[in-house]
Order: C-alpha cells, then structure tokens, then sequence
C-alpha cells in the first residue's frame, strides 16, 4: 500500500494523546492509593490539554485524508458494520472526555461527590477518567481494526496489528508524560518512565512478532486465480492503460528493499533501543532532559514504523498490475 | 432475488477495447458522470475508467497464447466493500443486486478500494468521490428504452458478443446456462466474496484420436482381400447385399 502521511500522523498523534490521557489517570489512580505523592490539579489540567491538541491534531491530519471532508459528519452513521465509522464516534468521545478532565482539574472541581466504604473518596474527576479510559481503548480498538479487519491484506488482518496500536500507543503517552514529568521538575518522571519502558518492551514483542508473521509473506492468491487461467507460465503484458491509474498510485509504495530495510532497522531503534537507554541513562544521571529526548525520539520512530506498516501490506489487487509491456 | 451481472468470454474477447470506450462515452456524459481525465494528452495521462482490457500471455514463445482479460467491478454478492463504508454511501440494491455509490454521500475516504481485492474501485480526482462500475444502472433500469437496448454499454458495444448480461439468480436466464454448460467460473474465489461477473473460460474442440484410426487395417473392400470371384461373373445373389 502507498503510505498516506495523513493517516500516519492521525494514527500516531492520537496514539500518543491516548496514552498521555492513560498515563495522567493512571498516576490519579496510584496517588488516590498513596502510592504516588499527589500532583496538583494543575499537572492534570496541563497534560490533559496537551492529551486533547494531540487528539485534536490527529482529527486534522485525517482530514486530509478525506475528498470530502464537509461530509464527514457522515461518518459516524455505519457504525454497526465499519471499524471507520466507530472510530469516528469513539474519537470525539475521547476528546470530550479528556477536555472535561482537564477542566474539571483546572477549576478544581475534586470535591468527593461520595465516599464508598469510607476509604474511597469519588470525585467528578474520577469518573470522567474512568470513562475516558474505557472510551481510549475503544478507540485503540477502533483504530486498529480498521486496519486488521480487512482480511485481503495478510499483513494487517491479525490481533498483533491491534496489540501493536494499543502497546505502541500507551508507550508513547507513557513516554511524553515522562517528558512531561521531567520538564515540570516532577517526581513522577521514575513512574512513568517504568511503565512506558514496560509498554515499550511489550510494544517490542508484539511489533516483533508481526514482523515475523510478514518477513515470509505469500499471497493466498496467485495471478492464475485472479484471472482464471490455470497456466504455470503465465505473465501480464498489458494493463489496460499507458499511464497511471489510481490502481498503479493507491496499492503500490514503489519503494526499494534496501530503502524498507534501513527503515525498519531505523524504526526498531527509535522506537524500542533508543527510548529505553535514554530513560535508563536518565534514571542513572537524574537528568531532566533524557526523557524529553527519549519521547522526540520514539515519536519520530513511531512515524517510520507507521509508514513501514503501510508498506507491509500487499493488496491483492496488485496482480492485475504486475507489468507494463 | 435477481442478481444482474456480466459473463464475459475469454474464448471469444479479442482485446478491441470497444468495451473500454463505450464505457467511458455513456458513463461520462450521464448519471455516473463526469469520468474526468487529467493530463489526457500529457506525459502521463490518467484519468476514471469503470472497465479496462488487460492482455495476459500464457507459456513460452513460440508456444504462447494470448488472453485478452476486460476487467470491472463484480458486482460481489457477498461485497466486502460495502459493510466497511463509514457512511453508507456503498450500497448493494436489493433489487437486482448491482453494487453502487451514492455520490453525494461518499467522503472520498477510499476506505472500500482497500476492501476490494480486485481493485474495482478508484477515487474521482475531480469529484473527489470514489467510483466504479454501476452496470450502466440509468440504462438498465430506463423503461423507455426497448428493451434490447436495456444493456450496459460495453455489452452494447462489443463486436465479437464477448459480453452477456442478465440474472445470473434465474437458471434459465443466457448468462445463467453459459455459465453452466460452458464452464464459467468467478475471480479469486478463495475469498468467498461470491462474484456476479463470471468468465468463460478459453476452449478448445479436440478429438482424442488415435494413428492406427486414421489407417483402416481391415478394410474389407481391399481388393485382394476379395473372396474370388465365381466364374462366370457376379451374379445377382453376389451384390444384393
């Protein structure tokens, strides 16, 4: 497939305003427990905007994807059939509820609303964060399966592909709020940058496994079932046209072996070596600059990863337009 | 329910591209249309086109064979680029089953041209819409033409009748018993996406025949072989029967 950067960047923006959402109640949930020193409802508020223009630019970037983008509100009617149409309900969702636990933090409306048993003060916050978090994942979900539901494309068509979305995603929010930590002199960059080692660690295995699952990548489909002539030695001599079609641009990314190898070591470096080392050398050095660093780093790798994603797959259709005689 | 479609003979296709252009000259100037071009006469021209004639060769020269391969949407019975539509804007019509586009719903999010693995369905750079092959809809279902005239265009237009169309639901129907007595066979059927388009295949009319069937070893009329003849000439009795 022809990686369109307009749905790279969609994919990898809002993965990174989800887990910065994640990451922000997750670190509630840990300080509500006294596990962690409480942070002031101001942290929250400032992540959670940050969580919201990440979600924002991703909806911006997708926009560029579209012919029509005045109809998208379209969109949101399918969503009994079409991965495509579910996301475009669960992500302003998402938004909705990520701005509404900013602002709740930002005008300091934690009152405990009630106390179940005694010991667990409920505040607006907290419910908001809950079904932020519920409707994050949906759109992890949402969001992965349009691609992992299309089951002519082998490379896509698997759990990994959503394991991929929701561990790479939750990595990298993990990663900005550790940079976020870092930034604000916080003591929480420790915390986050544990579990964002850990969701990139897992992130590693599931990436690995599907690059795996494609190195040996065989179509189910041969040229002699999709044109029915059952002939060992058979070879295209013409496509119909003498210039491109949409066919020749959508489904073929023309790029070199040797161009989507560096890419791939590239974007395991990125995303997985590189950010990893950077947060251990912060924890040993105590530097406020490594974890900022780390994240810049993963989110750059994130993007090679998402376009070498697009290039995994092998559209079907491609073998009608094998050769240009 | 009748299931409209296009059986399309390979034995038959000579490779014209008439199919390609009546195509191009009904859709565009009608319901479908406009099917724009860009660059139509510059270096790499290209443009919207619901058909195409691919050409595929089998073996190795001299032993070679030529297949001449028109190619359009399927019109799936089982579409996989319907239920993926964000919109709704992809429809399959209960009526007779043609797989369309309604324009002023499509958002261009090329969504379905991902969920067709035969490539069928491509975005319009000027409308900005996805389109393919509506099985001439507006001529098909136009009451007032005569009914010979109620075809797609390309079956229309195709010199060698390569193309036939009709219910392939009704057993009795010419598409229906082409595809039945003379082998036709759907693409990618691995899939399941269960095509209404079908192909004919490529034929062949050999007999299986033996060298010595071709030389009689016991003719009984061989001269020699003759009984001889009685004296005195054939007799009645001797070629009666």
């Amino acid at each position: 497939m022809h990686p369109a950067f307009s749905v790279i960047f969609l994919t990898t923006l809002i993965g990174v305003g989800q887990g910065l959402f994640l990451a922000l109640f997750t670190g509630q949930l840990y300080a509500l427990a006294n596990l962690l020193p409480a942070q002031t409802d101001l942290f929250y508020a400032q992540g959670s905007m940050i969580a919201l223009m990440l979600l924002i630019g991703g909806l911006v970037a997708s926009v560029f994807h579209l012919g029509r983008p005045e109809r998208a509100w379209r969109a949101a009617t399918q969503w009994r059939t079409s991965w495509l149409s579910r996301e475009v309900i669960v992500l302003p969702a998402a938004m909705l509820f990520t701005a509404v636990y900013g602002l709740l933090h930002y005008f300091g409306w934690t009152q405990p609303l009630f106390v179940i048993s005694q010991t667990l003060p409920v505040d607006a916050t907290l419910i908001v964060g809950a079904l932020g978090t519920l409707a994050t994942f949906l759109l992890f979900l949402c969001t992965a399966m349009i691609y992992a539901s299309l089951r002519f494309i082998k490379a896509w068509h698997s759990p990994l592909t959503v394991a991929n979305f929701l561990f790479l995603g939750i990595a990298s929010g993990f990663m900005l709020a550790a940079a976020l930590s870092a930034y604000n002199s916080s003591s929480l960059v420790v915390f986050y940058g544990t579990w964002a080692v850990v969701a990139t660690l897992l992130g590693a295995i599931t990436r690995g496994a599907s690059l795996y699952r494609n190195s040996d990548f065989r179509c189910k489909i041969s040229m002699q079932s999709a044109i029915g002539v059952h002939h060992a030695k058979l070879h295209q001599k013409a496509q119909g046209f003498m210039g491109g079609a949409f066919n020749t641009r959508e489904f073929f990314h023309g790029k070199s072996d040797a161009l989507l190898q560096m890419l791939r070591y590239g974007f395991l470096l990125m995303v997985f070596i590189l950010p990893v080392l950077l947060i251990l050398l912060a924890y040993l050095l105590e530097s406020s600059r490594l974890p900022i660093a780390a994240f810049l780093i993963q989110y750059a790798g994130l993007v090679i990863e998402r376009y070498y994603f697009f290039t995994e797959a092998k559209h079907p259709q491609n073998l009608y337009y094998q050769s240009m005689a | 329910m009748t299931q409209l479609a296009l059986v399309i003979d390979l034995n038959v296709c000579v490779g014209c591209h008439a199919c390609v252009t009546s195509c191009k000259e009904w859709n565009t100037s009608g319901w479908a249309g406009p099917m724009t071009d860009q660059r139509p006469y510059g270096e790499d021209p290209t443009g919207t086109f619901f058909n195409r004639v691919q050409t595929y060769e089998a073996g190795v020269f001299p032993h070679t064979e030529t297949y001449h391969f028109p190619k359009s949407c399927l019109h799936c019975e089982d579409p996989p680029c319907v239920p993926v539509c964000p919109t709704g804007a992809s429809y399959k019509r209960e009526d007779n089953g043609v797989v369309l586009v309604d324009y002023d719903k499509c958002i261009g999010c090329k969504y379905c041209s991902w969920a067709c693995p035969y490539g069928a369905r491509e975005i319009d750079e000027k409308q900005r819409v996805m389109k393919k092959c509506t099985l001439c809809i507006d001529r098909i279902t136009d009451m007032s033409l005569p009914e010979s005239e109620r075809k797609p265009a390309c079956v229309l237009a195709c010199p060698t009748s390569a193309r036939l169309f009709g219910d392939v639901h009704d057993s009795d129907s010419e598409v229906s018993v082409a595809i039945r007595e003379q082998g036709g066979y759907a693409l990618q059927p691995e899939w399941g996406t269960k095509p209404a388009n079908h192909y004919l295949p490529r034929r062949k009319t050999r007999i299986q025949i033996h060298e010595d069937e071709l030389v009689r070893a016991d003719n009984p009329l061989k001269k020699e072989q003759l009984p001889s003849l009685p004296e005195g000439g054939e007799t009645l009795d001797d070629v009666a029967w």
